[in-house]
C-alpha cells in the first residue's frame, strides 16, 4: 500500500461499486436481508453503520500504534460496541420509530463483519484520512446496496416507495417480496445483475476467502481452511 | 413445562433465526456445504448459546443492578468471545473426543450474530433464566436444522444446470428462498 500511492478519492470511490462489501464482496449479508422491507429502514440501517465504520475507522488508526497485535481484535470489537450504543443512544432518543423497527439488528452492527473486516484490513494498517475515507466509502456502499433492496422490495411487495403509494402497484402488492423468502430471492437476484454487469464471474461461495472474520477466528486463516478441509472429508 | 416446550418448537419452527430473522446468514451460506459440517457447526451453536445465555443473564442482572444496562452490548459481546476461546481451550484439554468434532467451527462463532442475537432477545423477551436457556436451546436446533435441510437443497443445486449468471452464490440464495418460503408454513402455529 506504501509503494503505490493511490490518490485518496479512490480509498473513497472503491466502496462504492468496484469493492461493494455487500454485493461483490458478499459480506454483512445478515442486516441486508433482514431491515430492506422499506426503503427509509434501509437508509437508516446503512447510514448508523457508516456512523459506526467511519468513527471505528478513525479511532482504530489513531490507536494502531497503541494496540497490541495478540488482542487486537478484541479491543476492535469493543471500540465498535462502544459506537454502537452512542448511534443507538441516539437513535432511541431522535428518531424512535427508526429504533423500534430496527430493533435487534441496531445491536448487531456490533458483529457485521463488514466493520470488523475494514478495521483488521485497512484501518490497522493505514493513517487516519484514508482509514476515514475508506470507512465513509464502504459505508456508503452498503447504504447504496440496502438502498437498492429495499426499494425493490417495498415498490414489490408493498406497492410503495419511501411511503409514498404508487399507482397500480398498490392495490395488489405482492407480499411475499416483503417476507423473509422475498429477501433472500431479491439478494440472489441484485447480485447476479451486479456480477454480469461487471463482466465478472459471481463468487462461488461464501468462503474463508472472503471473509474478514477469518483473522478472528482463533488464529490465522489456516485454521479456517483447517475446518474446511476437515468438512471435506 | 408445556409454556417451555411452546418457546423451543417457536424457536425452531416459527420464528426460525436463519429463514424467518436472517441471523447467522453467513455461517449459514458458507458452512452448509457438506451435511456434516452442517451437524458439526450445529452442535457447536447450540452447546455456546447455551452456554453463553447461561453466562449473559448473571452479567446483564448485575449490570441492572448498577444501572448501567447501556453496557450491555459491550458487555455481551467480550463474554462471548472470551467464553468461546475458554471453552475452545478447556475441549481441547479435558474432551479431545468433543473438541475433533465441534472444535473447528468454535472459533466461526465469535462473530456469528445468532448468538448475541439471541442472548440480547432473550432480555428484550423478558424471558426468566430458565426460559431463556429454552430459548436459547431452541434457537440452536433451528440453526441446525436450517443448516442440516440446507445442505441437502445444495447437494441438489451442485449438480444443475443453472444460468451462467446465477452459478455459485445468487443460486443458492435463491435455493434459500425457497427454503425459506417453506417455513412461512408454520406461521402462527403458537398464536
Amino acid at each position: 500500500m506504501k509503494d503505490k500511492k493511490k490518490p485518496l478519492s479512490a480509498e473513497f470511490t472503491k466502496g462504492l461499486l468496484k469493492e461493494n462489501p455487500v454485493l461483490v464482496m458478499l459480506l454483512g449479508m445478515c442486516p441486508t436481508l433482514a431491515v430492506t422491507t422499506m426503503a427509509s429502514n434501509a437508509i437508516g440501517m446503512g447510514l448508523a453503520t457508516t456512523f459506526v465504520l467511519v468513527c471505528s475507522n478513525l479511532v482504530i488508526s489513531l490507536l494502531k500504534g497503541v494496540i497490541p497485535k495478540a488482542v487486537r481484535l478484541p479491543c476492535f470489537i469493543v471500540i465498535i460496541a462502544g459506537f454502537v450504543t452512542l448511534i443507538s443512544f441516539v437513535m432511541q432518543r431522535y428518531l424512535p420509530s427508526l429504533y423500534q423497527s430496527l430493533g435487534v439488528f441496531l445491536t448487531l452492527i456490533t458483529v457485521n463483519c463488514i466493520i470488523l473486516g475494514r478495521a483488521e484490513a485497512f484501518a490497522s494498517k493505514n493513517k487516519v484520512l484514508p482509514s476515514v475515507l475508506d470507512g465513509l466509502g464502504m459505508g456508503l456502499g452498503f447504504t447504496l446496496a440496502l438502498l437498492a433492496m429495499g426499494s425493490v422490495r417495498e415498490i414489490l411487495g408493498s406497492g410503495s416507495w419511501f411511503g409514498m403509494k404508487i399507482p397500480y402497484l398498490k392495490h395488489d402488492p405482492m407480499t411475499v417480496f416483503i417476507m423473509p423468502a422475498g429477501g433472500f430471492f431479491v439478494l440472489g437476484c441484485i447480485i447476479a445483475l451486479v456480477g454480469k454487469l461487471s463482466h465478472k464471474k459471481p463468487p462461488k461461495e461464501i468462503s474463508c476467502e472472503n471473509c474478514p472474520a477469518a483473522a478472528i477466528c482463533g488464529k490465522d486463516r489456516e485454521d479456517c481452511s483447517a475446518a474446511e478441509s476437515e468438512a471435506a472429508e | 413445562m408445556k409454556e417451555l416446550i411452546i418457546i423451543v418448537l417457536t424457536a425452531v419452527f416459527v420464528n426460525n433465526v436463519v429463514l424467518s430473522q436472517f441471523m447467522g446468514i453467513c455461517a449459514f451460506l458458507g458452512v452448509s456445504k457438506q451435511l456434516k459440517s452442517s451437524v458439526g457447526m450445529g452442535g457447536a451453536v447450540i452447546f455456546v448459546m447455551v452456554c453463553a445465555t447461561a453466562c449473559t443473564y448473571p452479567v446483564y442482572i448485575l449490570l441492572d443492578r448498577f444501572e448501567i444496562t447501556y453496557l450491555r452490548t459491550v458487555a455481551f459481546i467480550l463474554v462471548i468471545a472470551m467464553f468461546v476461546q475458554l471453552i475452545e481451550i478447556v475441549m481441547k484439554k479435558t474432551m479431545p473426543g468433543l473438541y475433533n468434532a465441534l472444535g473447528v467451527y468454535l472459533p466461526l462463532i465469535t462473530t456469528n450474530c445468532a448468538v448475541l442475537g439471541v442472548t440480547v432477545a432473550n432480555i428484550d423477551e423478558d424471558f426468566t433464566f430458565v426460559q431463556s436457556l429454552f430459548n436459547a436451546l431452541g434457537t440452536g436446533l433451528a440453526f441446525t436444522l436450517a443448516l442440516v435441510l440446507f445442505s441437502g437443497v445444495r447437494a441438489r443445486i451442485e449438480h444443475s444446470d443453472i444460468p451462467e449468471s446465477f452459478k455459485g452464490v445468487p443460486s443458492t440464495l435463491i435455493a434459500a428462498s425457497i427454503v425459506s418460503l417453506s417455513f412461512m408454513g408454520f406461521s402462527g402455529l403458537f398464536s
